[in-house]
């Protein structure tokens, strides 16, 4: 994968996610390694996102490479009218690699044609997020020691959550059976059923999370959005009911992993934390992981 | 007999004649081409009888040719149009008018959150439905219909 930028997580084929996901696992068994000492790593956000930030650069320093860049566009020349091409095409000068978080949808896309060093998509407005999506897979498949033939819950909001989108996406590619809980406003789109159905795969839609919780291997929660409610009353009516509290999960299978994209509101009681079902803080650090994987892998040192 | 007439009285020494264009997308097919600033002689109609399509529309335009990428722009707008070429008078060629896979410098993207109506970028399409012309979008992949095309 030397060179190669990770725009969209369908740039790279299963084989070379799996093979991601692998190297992710030996990361994590041995972070602290010196081998991107030599390299320069750019990291350009242009609207803040903290949390994915410190994660690509923990990954970064870890394996000691240098860190540059911006964590909004108002403390850089962005701020002062500069193209995005301008940006790009400096500080490819100065860096290997570049990692962008950017709030305009494919603006990854056209970085990367723009650009003489490698991209890594950290997110281009509502569009795309490939390293959540697996970092993700990476939190399946350790808790689950498979991808293959999972019952997967995705609970919340599934009409406006990428996150949710590009997961159920990849997740077809593993024979995946799917359960949607969410309000019926907040249904999961149809172009993402449709796919699911392309692949000859199953789901199950539910507007309660009370009854899929004993079938599923993985209970993957997600934020609902006072905002995204065309009625107040309705979302007044509805939140409780998409709350994951600790008895609820009296029914869960032993093997069962709740996962959350972080960070969260009110979604899942803190008691659950816990409990030994709790996976999202875990999940958050496998981020790490997966992005050293990467990062290792573009700048071809594995 | 009337549209032989009619045809007769505007005929061309050189230039390209567009025909059987939807009647609803002659000034579509104009502007794609860049027709409205042209210095060239140009004679259009619309609405005109036709007894295939009901009413068309005809565009001749005076000493100009089209490569194949802009005659394939048309065909995304006016798919029963026809094109011939015509040198002193005599018709030299036909260019069939194919819709293609892809396109770019057409349309602008729908989803106002894109790159491309942000930023200094060429708008690239991917043609993902033919019949009832659907173009996905090269950066942000989002769909753009025929009933949003926002001409650049
Ligand atoms: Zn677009």
């Amino acid at each position: 994968m030397k060179n190669r930028s990770l725009v969209s997580i369908s740039d790279y084929t299963i084989d070379e996610q799996l093979k991601i996901l692998k190297l992710a696992a030996e990361f994590e068994k041995n972070p602290r390694q010196k081998i991107l000492e030599k390299y320069v790593v750019a990291s350009l956000f242009f609207e803040p996102s903290t949390r994915t930030r410190l994660s690509f650069e923990s990954a970064a320093s870890q394996l000691s490479a240098k860190i540059i860049g911006f964590s909004e566009a108002g403390s850089s020349s962005v701020s002062k009218g500069e193209t995005l091409k301008d940006t790009i095409l400096t500080v490819s000068n100065y860096s290997d690699i570049i990692v962008m978080r950017h709030p305009r949808e494919g603006s990854a896309k056209y970085a990367d044609e723009v650009a003489p060093v490698p991209i890594i998509n950290a997110g281009d407005g509502a569009h795309q997020h490939p390293t959540q999506t697996l970092l993700d897979m990476y939190s399946i498949m350790k808790t689950q020691g498979r991808l293959d033939n999972l019952n997967i819950t995705f609970v919340g909001d599934l009409k406006y959550g990428r996150t949710v989108h590009s997961l159920v996406m990849a997740l077809c590619q593993f024979n995946t059976t799917f359960h949607l809980v969410s309000p019926t406003e907040l249904k999961l789109p149809s172009y993402v059923k449709q796919h699911i159905k392309d692949k000859n795969l199953t789901y199950h839609q539910y507007t309660e999370m009370n009854e899929v919780i004993p079938l599923v291997d993985i209970l993957y929660m997600t934020r609902i959005q006072k905002e995204r409610f065309s009625d107040p009353i309705e979302y007044e009516r509805v939140k409780d009911a998409y709350i994951l509290r600790l008895p609820m999960l009296e029914s869960a299978k032993e093997n069962m992993k709740v996962l959350h994209p972080l960070p969260r509101v009110n979604e899942i009681d803190e008691d659950v934390d816990s409990s030994p079902q709790a996976y999202y803080f875990q999940q958050a650090r496998n981020g790490v992981y997966v992005r050293m994987a990467l990062l290792a892998s573009i700048l071809g040192v594995v | 007999m009337e549209e032989r007439k009619e045809l007769k009285v505007t005929a061309i020494k050189n230039g390209t004649v567009i025909d059987h264009i939807p009647a609803q997308s002659v000034f579509q097919v104009i502007h794609m081409l860049g027709l409205n600033e042209c210095e060239n002689q140009i004679l259009f109609g619309t609405n005109l009888e036709s007894k295939k399509y009901g009413k068309k529309g005809l565009i001749k335009v005076n000493n100009r040719y089209f490569d194949h990428d802009t005659v394939n722009k048309i065909a995304l707008v006016a798919p029963t149009a026809t094109l011939i070429e015509i040198k002193n008078y005599k018709v030299i060629g036909k260019k069939n008018i194919v819709i293609p896979d892809h396109v770019s410098k057409f349309v602008k993207c729908v989803n106002p959150n894109c790159i491309t109506n942000h930023e200094d970028v060429i708008t690239k399409f991917k043609v993902i439905d033919k019949k009832d012309v659907k173009l996905q979008c090269r950066y942000c992949e989002k769909t753009t219909a025929k009933d949003n095309f926002t001409f650049i």
